[in-house]
């Protein structure tokens, strides 16, 4: 069992931008970045007033200054960390640096980002990693305008026929979607992310892809917000359908303050 | 004088005996044969996952009993599942024993509450009062299992909250006899029925790869002949200990559906009969801290439930509470193809297909 | 009886007649009551329940109870529907049940009138009552209630058809259409009595009997899970109570026309029998055509509207020709072999 609370504590308040979702398998050099990014962030949160702790549900107005601080922070450690993994291997837990064997599913996630560089863009992919906590899943992070050419090429090429998720994430400077696609007849399974900002959020629609994202593109949008250009129908599903607002985002005002 | 007629626009639901909830459809019905029907869903959205970024992930479990409140135990589960694949929890062998027990008991009060309600929406109106007989001795198990009828908030991160109490292993080693006569008696009564065979053979019909390009899952799947079923395919809990068939059926029409979901229950009886006799002592809870504060990072965890995959996101940032927390509902996925199967069906077969589709509107709307 | 209708009308005849027709009332509307209480404890049983047993001893005031709720409940007329049909429908809907009654033999002496066309008076007075279903249907301006009114509509017109003519077969071998005749044309053993030679009439009448009385498993004009109460879904109060006597009459006197054409009416199953009242014979066996169109509504699911039509048209009606023919056929060769 394991409880890391001065890590976690340490890591929320920068990586809360991009790297919420990355396991802790760092190696020493990409801690050093983390931990200087850290430091700036919490500065600047400091500065701001804002807990530290950063607590990601209540609904925070950053100002730009310290967004500019979250955002500057996360691409250091996002460089850093593209470093580590294009190494292929995963740094130790602790100080000492023995590398951790290459993950199993290692050779699936080469496979399939070197598929998309090959086949749609070079550049499409933004970054790949496994995810060891869930049982080493492979996550690809596609670029959002070469999303449906990799979705048409998945689907093809790697026969990754079934759509098991979809979920839509705010993390509060850009939002996410995030797809676990799973192929009935090789058995791989993998993630890909597609992000987009939050401005004017759109992310291609793979409902032509995989019918079964219909819905679940409609509740993104419903909720989150996100368009989905190129899907046949896409209006509010779960709320009512005059209603103001996308419920789900992190700087969503409730009706009732109450609640 | 041409005669003229109008396509009528017909509203089932949302308060209507048969849409298992408060959910509607809009026909526009060309006499009985429905030219097009748009579901229209949210009336039971209470925001869970909204909801779920404010407390802890102990607090959030009652929560996903009310979801799928016909199947609450797979619900629990597949929450708890998740932070403890996040926290890399290794759980006690009693409580992994008994989470099985009561996932397959619960797998078969839900079947037998389904076959009950389906049969009523089709006609007939004893096997209702039948299957709800035995879901009772289910669900009096359970009652004095964890206190609660309907919503169980039984498991929590790391084991589940209360033993067996004493004999009641017991009752579930007897329970599986009789449920076995019970099932034989229901095949006489229901299954050989000419008018029964006659609605619902052949209705509802479509093919492997609909239902792959759907992401159905569940009885809905297997009907067209797809074998999966996550207990074998991607084994969790003590799931690999267990021998047990899937069944499979290649019509992919409600009756397929129908059998299949008979022929579950007789599989979630192999089960139960296996669990109770491989049943170790122990204890039923990990140690965990006091706070559940799973590491940063996210999963996704899967469960079969009675009506399908039901899988949970999650993206923590190290807290108390998850950051995001997304469930995969297996009805809200399933329900998409409905209106392409019913364009061309009569009205009385929007109700045989709406019933072997296995909703529970308040896992559509979460 | 037969003598007060055969002399000329007089005062004293008529109030006769009227004090008949009102206990006749009575008692049907008494034995409707406990119609329905023998409903629900019957149904009740086969669902391994109980019935009502709390209202009276064993629940026996249950059904009185209900009715005296129907009566003092509002009125309620949808504010679109069409108030004069609205309120006319059940009352041309329950009117022929009652008086269709009249020419059914109870016994010897216990009838109302004797028709020489008694078979058809009664077939085609109960046509009559789709009227008020329809009626019922469309006054309420509910799509449901108009679905379930033209439903009703079309299958009570596709089975009137084979209920008449298996009907016919029964004639055919009676030579007559007066039910007292077709009653004492069964005197003797009880293998005298229709159903056995008239075996094949006897089921096409059962089933097309259920699908006239609108009983599961022919029950679409009011599908509980689907239409929502069908044609009926907007009324409430005592117009339901009415629709509910309706389909209850129709019920007892559907019983009633099954043991006078087919179950010998008031005639005892073996001879030395006979001191046992016909009234008493006559009741056994409407309690038992009774229980099994209870029996049924509690064990078979509903059958839906395209099969049922295909059902009425291609099967039984073929069926029941058939059996006209055959029927005759039989006459002529028995009576070219009695010379």
């Amino acid at each position: 069992m394991k409880a890391e609370p001065s890590k976690s504590d340490a890591g929320t308040s920068d990586a809360a931008a991009a790297e919420g979702e990355k396991p802790k398998r760092l190696d020493p050099a990409e801690r050093e970045a983390r931990r200087a990014a850290a430091l700036a962030a919490k500065a600047a949160a400091q500065s701001e007033g804002a807990a530290p702790a950063g607590d990601g549900e209540k609904p925070k107005r950053l100002d730009p200054a310290e967004r500019e601080a979250r955002r500057a922070a996360a691409l250091a450690a996002k460089a850093a960390a593209k470093a580590a993994a294009e190494g292929g291997g995963d740094g130790g837990e602790g100080a000492e640096p023995p590398p951790k064997e290459p993950s199993p599913k290692q050779p699936l996630l080469d496979k399939i980002t070197a598929l998309i560089r090959d086949q749609v863009a070079s550049d499409a992919v933004e970054d790949q990693y496994i995810n060891e906590a869930d049982s080493h899943l492979p996550v690809v992070v596609v670029k959002n305008e070469h999303w449906l050419k990799t979705a048409k090429l998945l689907k093809q090429s790697l026969q990754l026929d079934y759509l098991i998720n979809l979920s839509g994430v705010d993390y509060e400077t850009y939002m996410e979607v995030v797809y676990h696609i799973e192929s009935f007849q090789t058995g791989e399974e993998y993630c890909v992310k597609v992000r987009t900002d939050r401005e004017s959020p759109s992310i291609p629609s793979v409902t032509s892809v995989w019918s079964t994202a219909n819905w679940p593109e409609r509740e993104v949008y419903d909720l989150l917000g996100i368009q989905f250009p190129g899907h046949p129908d896409l209006r509010r599903i779960l709320m009512p359908d005059d209603w103001v607002g996308h419920p789900l985002r992190k700087d969503y005002e409730p009706l009732d303050p109450e609640v | 004088m041409a005669l003229r007629t109008e396509e009528l626009l017909l509203n089932v639901g949302p308060q209507h005996p048969s849409t298992h909830g408060v959910f509607r459809i809009v026909v526009k019905i060309d006499g009985e044969i429905i030219k097009e029907a748009t579901p229209v869903m949210g009336y039971l959205h209470r925001g869970t996952e909204k909801l779920a970024e404010n407390l802890n992930y102990t607090q959030i479990i009652p929560y996903t009993d009310r979801m799928d409140y016909v199947s609450a135990m797979t619900n629990n589960y597949v929450l708890v599942s998740a932070v403890e694949k996040l926290m890399q929890l290794e759980v006690p062998e009693r409580a992994e024993f008994l989470r099985v027990i009561v996932m397959e008991l619960q797998r078969i009060a839900s079947h037998l509450l389904w076959w009950g309600t389906y049969l009523l929406d089709i006609g007939a109106m004893s096997p209702f009062l039948f299957a709800f007989r035995d879901r009772e001795m289910i669900i009096e198990m359970f009652n004095e299992l964890c206190g609660a009828r309907l919503t169980y908030f039984y498991m929590r991160v790391g084991g589940v909250k209360w033993d067996a109490p004493d004999g009641w292993i017991q009752k579930v080693r007897d329970f599986v006899p009789y449920m076995r006569e019970r099932m034989k008696v229901y095949d006489d009564l229901v299954s050989g029925n000419e008018i029964f065979l006659a609605r619902i053979k052949g209705v509802g019909r479509y093919d492997a790869q609909t239902a792959i390009d759907y992401g159905l899952s569940g009885a809905n799947l297997r009907c067209t002949g797809v074998k999966r079923d996550l207990r074998k395919d991607h084994p969790y809990s003590v799931y690999d200990r267990f021998e047990f068939d899937v069944p499979t059926r290649t019509e992919g029409d409600c009756y397929a559906r129908y059998l299949i979901r008979l022929e579950e229950i007789k599989e979630s009886l192999r089960i139960l009969e296996q669990a109770v006799e491989m049943f170790p002592e122990g204890p039923v809870m990990a140690k965990v801290p006091r706070v559940i504060r799973p590491p940063e990072g996210e999963v996704y965890s899967r469960v079969e439930s009675p009506r399908g995959e039901i899988g949970c996101y999650v993206v923590s940032k190290g807290k108390d509470s998850p950051y995001r927390l997304k469930f995969r509902r297996p009805s809200f996925v399933n329900l998409q193809i409905l209106p392409k199967l019913l364009v061309g069906e009569s009205i009385t077969n929007l109700i045989t297909i709406l019933g072997a589709t296995d909703i529970v509107v308040g896992e559509v709307d979460a | 009886m037969g003598e007060l209708l055969t002399q000329p009308l007089s005062w004293g005849s008529f109030l006769t007649f009227a004090l008949m027709a009102i206990v006749l009332l009575l008692v049907i509307l008494f034995m409707v009551t406990y119609a329905i209480y023998a409903e629900r404890k019957i149904l009740g049983y086969m669902q391994s329940r109980i019935g009502p047993n709390r209202t009276g001893k064993f629940g026996l005031l249950q059904t009185p109870a209900d009715v005296l709720k129907l009566l003092i409940k509002e009125d309620t007329i949808p504010q679109k529907a069409d108030r004069p049909l609205f309120k006319i429908a059940p009352i041309i809907s329950f009117v022929p049940s009652f008086v269709v009654l009249a020419t059914i033999p109870y016994s010897e002496n216990m009838y109302f009138a004797n028709l020489d066309i008694g078979v058809l008076y009664y077939v085609a007075l109960s046509g009559l009552s789709t009227i008020g279903i329809v009626l019922g249907g469309w006054a309420s301006n509910n799509k449901y209630s108009l679905i379930g009114g033209m439903r009703s509509a079309a299958q009570l017109v596709s089975y009137a058809i084979p209920l008449v003519i298996s009907a016919v077969g029964v004639v055919l071998m009676s030579g007559t259409m007066n039910l007292m005749a077709i009653v004492e044309r069964q005197s003797g053993w009880f293998w005298n009595w229709n159903f056995i030679p008239q075996i094949l009439a006897f089921v096409v009448f059962v089933i097309s009997a259920i699908a006239e009385l609108n009983r599961t498993p022919f029950d679409l004009p009011e599908a509980e899970s689907e239409l929502v109460a069908g044609y009926h879904v907007e009324y409430s109060g005592f117009r339901f109570a009415i629709y509910m006597l309706t389909e209850y009459v129709y019920m007892i006197a559907m019983s009633a026309l099954i043991t006078t054409l087919f179950f010998g009416g008031w005639h005892a199953p073996a001879p030395f029998l006979e001191f046992i009242p016909g009234f008493i014979w006559f009741l056994l066996k409407f309690c038992g055509v009774f229980f099994f169109i209870i029996w049924l509504r509690g064990t078979m699911p509903r059958i839906r509207i395209d099969q049922l039509m295909s059902l009425g048209w291609r099967v039984l009606l073929p069926l029941s020709l058939a059996n006209i023919f055959v029927t005759a056929i039989v006459m002529e060769i028995i009576k070219a072999i009695n010379g």
